[in-house]
């Protein structure tokens, strides 16, 4: 049995190193054997159709009901007739995973698609080069824009986002690196801060800006109204993020006799990175469709305002807002329009944030 | 003379090995062939990383992989039970015979693949939230299988993991309170709860202190009786120790070969590849 020749290397048949085989995935399923579970899905679409036709089931809704139901029966038949009773249960869970996320996009393709809908029509070059100072609330589309929103958004969102950056990281910082004696009370208001209405930070400022200190309304007002949300977002997703790294990282740049503001600098930061991007962005879009806030500290504003220390200013949702409450046809146009470039700058900030956040180096 | 001095080590070295080996007579426990691969490859994305493996495991025999690290050992032994799939750019080719029939065929249920073919980590990874006892029955809830003598399953697989004495006292704390060493047993003893006919171990004792080694390797010797075992290792001494046979791997840049498989004593005394016996009297790697 135990022969040297018995256990040595197979001589290859033709000792070419051309004659490599072609690599392949036998765990991916072939297209014969997916054809069960096609042919199954098609039984499930006709006999919910056949079940909606002659029973009380009626309507789309009645449909996807009767669907859900007999697709399940049917994978779970399917793969308890071909495996087992195991493999059965494994098709249940997995075709209600399934369905539930198909429920979670459901509202939000519909909502992308509506907003697409009414929003696109009234999209021309011109409204990102006008503004509405000189055109009535039943003016025609091809007439004013929003270019004074746009701007206006870009400020307070720009602004609040600077605001926000240091103050919610810093904190991220000292509830985990610093773990400072009153890390447990700052990690307790950040929770509180982060369930606040967003009106009442609108409030705040109000209260604090105009009443105390004697302000006016400004971009810069509404910009710190939305730090006031978009800090404790911040904090606690760059917190979790943080806690995420290893201390062995830590302990590996304190033993090479590095200071802690130079470990948490040099090493852990960078190695959040990603995350840390991630948790502004959540910040950013906690605060980018904020119109509550904006009402009471901005002011509003149908022209242009270039100067966000002085004077009233519009932004993307308050020009919504506005639109929709005149009540003509044409400004219902202007608000789903509003709605759909809000959606798409959003969009593009989040790209962008993404692409610098998986660059590596 | 500096040449003269080193191979005087080394071959020191090399009989001291062979001696090891020489220790354990392979296929006096021989009872077939347990798992073969035939003409195995492997590749990640367009890398070709393992080339034409083909090597029988005899049940009731332990077979050492050995080779220097990158050289696709590991990747080998996650190909025998189907564990290659996890990484999404990966591909291979050539078949893996468990009882003759290939575990890569059309059809087959990947989870009774790996119900007979377990595995043993490199880090010990026993279920955090499980206490030992549930530890070690965890791969039959986890499997669905239903047994009546659970408590004698358990102290069976504790015994023959080396593990019973030492924590038959405390069944019901978690898995984690234990040594490291204690640990990788608990894990041997999680895999022989579903009893296996092949055992895979990658590197099983590369985290553990010579003691914990030293037992585990008794546990590898015990369990061998009864299965085909396959354990990847970097360490020399315990390829001799541990093994009836020994497949050197190698890869010269290209995709990872395996270069000569033998008896371990003769992997050690006189193998036949010249590149086996500089990398067994430690010239390179």
């Amino acid at each position: 049995m135990s022969t040297l020749t018995d256990n040595m290397p197979k001589e290859p048949l033709v000792p070419n190193k051309l004659s490599t085989p072609k690599p392949i995935k036998p765990w991916k399923a072939t297209p014969k054997q997916l054809l069960p579970d096609f042919l199954g899905a098609i039984v499930a679409v006709v006999t919910s159709l056949v079940v909606v036709a002659f029973s009380p089931m009626a309507g789309i809704l009645g449909f996807i009901l009767t669907f859900i139901v007999i697709s399940i029966i049917t994978a779970a038949s399917i793969s308890g007739i071909r495996q087992d009773r195991k493999a059965a249960a494994n098709s249940v869970s997995t075709m209600v995973i399934y369905f539930l996320a198909a429920f979670v996009l459901l509202p939000v393709v519909s909502i992308i698609f509506e907003i697409i809908r009414k929003g696109a029509p009234g999209l021309s070059f011109g409204i990102f080069f006008d503004d509405m100072s000189v055109t009535a609330s039943d003016a025609p589309l091809s007439e004013g824009g929003l270019l004074h929103a746009l701007v206006g958004s870009l400020y307070v969102v720009v602004l609040a986002t600077i605001v926000s950056i240091p103050i919610g990281i810093l904190t991220a910082l000292y509830l985990t690196e610093v773990k400072g004696r009153a890390a447990g009370t700052v990690r307790f208001f950040v929770q509180a801060m982060s369930g606040v209405p967003s009106i009442v930070a609108g409030l705040f400022i109000y209260a604090v800006w105009m009443i105390s200190l004697g302000g006016t309304y400004t971009t810069a007002a509404g910009s710190l109204a939305l730090a006031i949300l978009m800090i404790p977002t911040v904090a606690r997703t760059a917190e979790e993020v943080l806690k995420l790294i290893p201390t062995d990282l830590r302990e590996a740049g304190l033993a090479l006799g590095a200071t802690q503001w130079k470990t948490v600098a040099l090493v852990v930061i960078p190695a959040a990175r990603s995350g840390l991007i991630t948790a502004v962005i959540l910040g950013t879009a906690r605060v980018a469709g904020e119109t509550a806030p904006l009402l009471l500290t901005i002011g509003g504003n149908d022209a242009m305002n270039w100067n966000p220390l002085s004077g009233n200013n519009s932004a993307l949702p308050f020009y919504v807002w506005k639109n929709f409450g005149l009540g003509t046809e044409t400004g219902a146009d202007r608000a789903w329009t509003g709605i759909f470039v809000l959606m798409v700058v959003v969009m593009i900030f989040f790209s962008i944030a993404r692409v610098l956040g998986n660059k590596k180096g | 003379m500096n040449n003269e001095r080193e191979n005087e080590m080394s071959e020191t070295k090399t009989n001291s090995l062979a001696s090891i080996a020489a220790a354990r007579t392979p296929g006096t426990t021989a009872m077939g062939v347990g798992l073969e691969a035939r003409s195995v490859h492997a590749w990640f994305g367009q890398k070709h990383v393992l080339s034409d493996i083909s090597l029988d495991f005899y049940a009731g025999t332990v077979t050492a992989l050995i080779g220097p690290s990158g050289c696709g050992k590991s990747t080998f032994i996650r190909i025998l039970n189907r564990m290659h799939e996890f990484i999404p750019s990966a591909a291979m080719a050539g078949e893996v015979l468990l009882d003759g029939k290939d575990v890569y065929r059309a059809g087959v249920d990947v989870t009774k693949i790996r119900l007979g073919i377990g595995m043993v980590f490199q880090k010990p990874n026993p279920f955090p939230s499980m206490t030992i006892k549930e530890n070690v029955l965890s791969g039959l809830k986890l499997a669905q299988i239903k047994i009546n003598n659970a408590d004698e399953l358990l102290e069976d697989c504790l015994v023959r993991a080396g593990l019973w004495s030492e924590v038959k006292d405390r069944l019901d704390q978690y898995g984690g309170t234990l040594s490291g060493g204690q640990q990788q047993r608990l894990c041997i003893a999680r895999s022989l709860a579903v009893k296996p006919q092949v055992l895979l171990m990658d590197e099983p004792c590369s985290a553990l202190d010579p003691g914990s080694t030293l037992r585990i390797e008794e546990t590898i010797r015990d369990l061998s009786k009864t299965m085909t075992i396959v354990i990847v290792t970097h360490n020399m001494q315990q390829a001799a120790r541990v093994s009836d046979y020994t497949g050197f791997f190698l890869s010269d840049g290209g995709p990872g070969e395996l270069v000569e498989a033998a008896p371990t004593s003769h992997i050690f005394s006189n193998p036949k590849d010249k590149r086996t016996e500089d990398y067994v009297t430690g010239r390179f790697g």
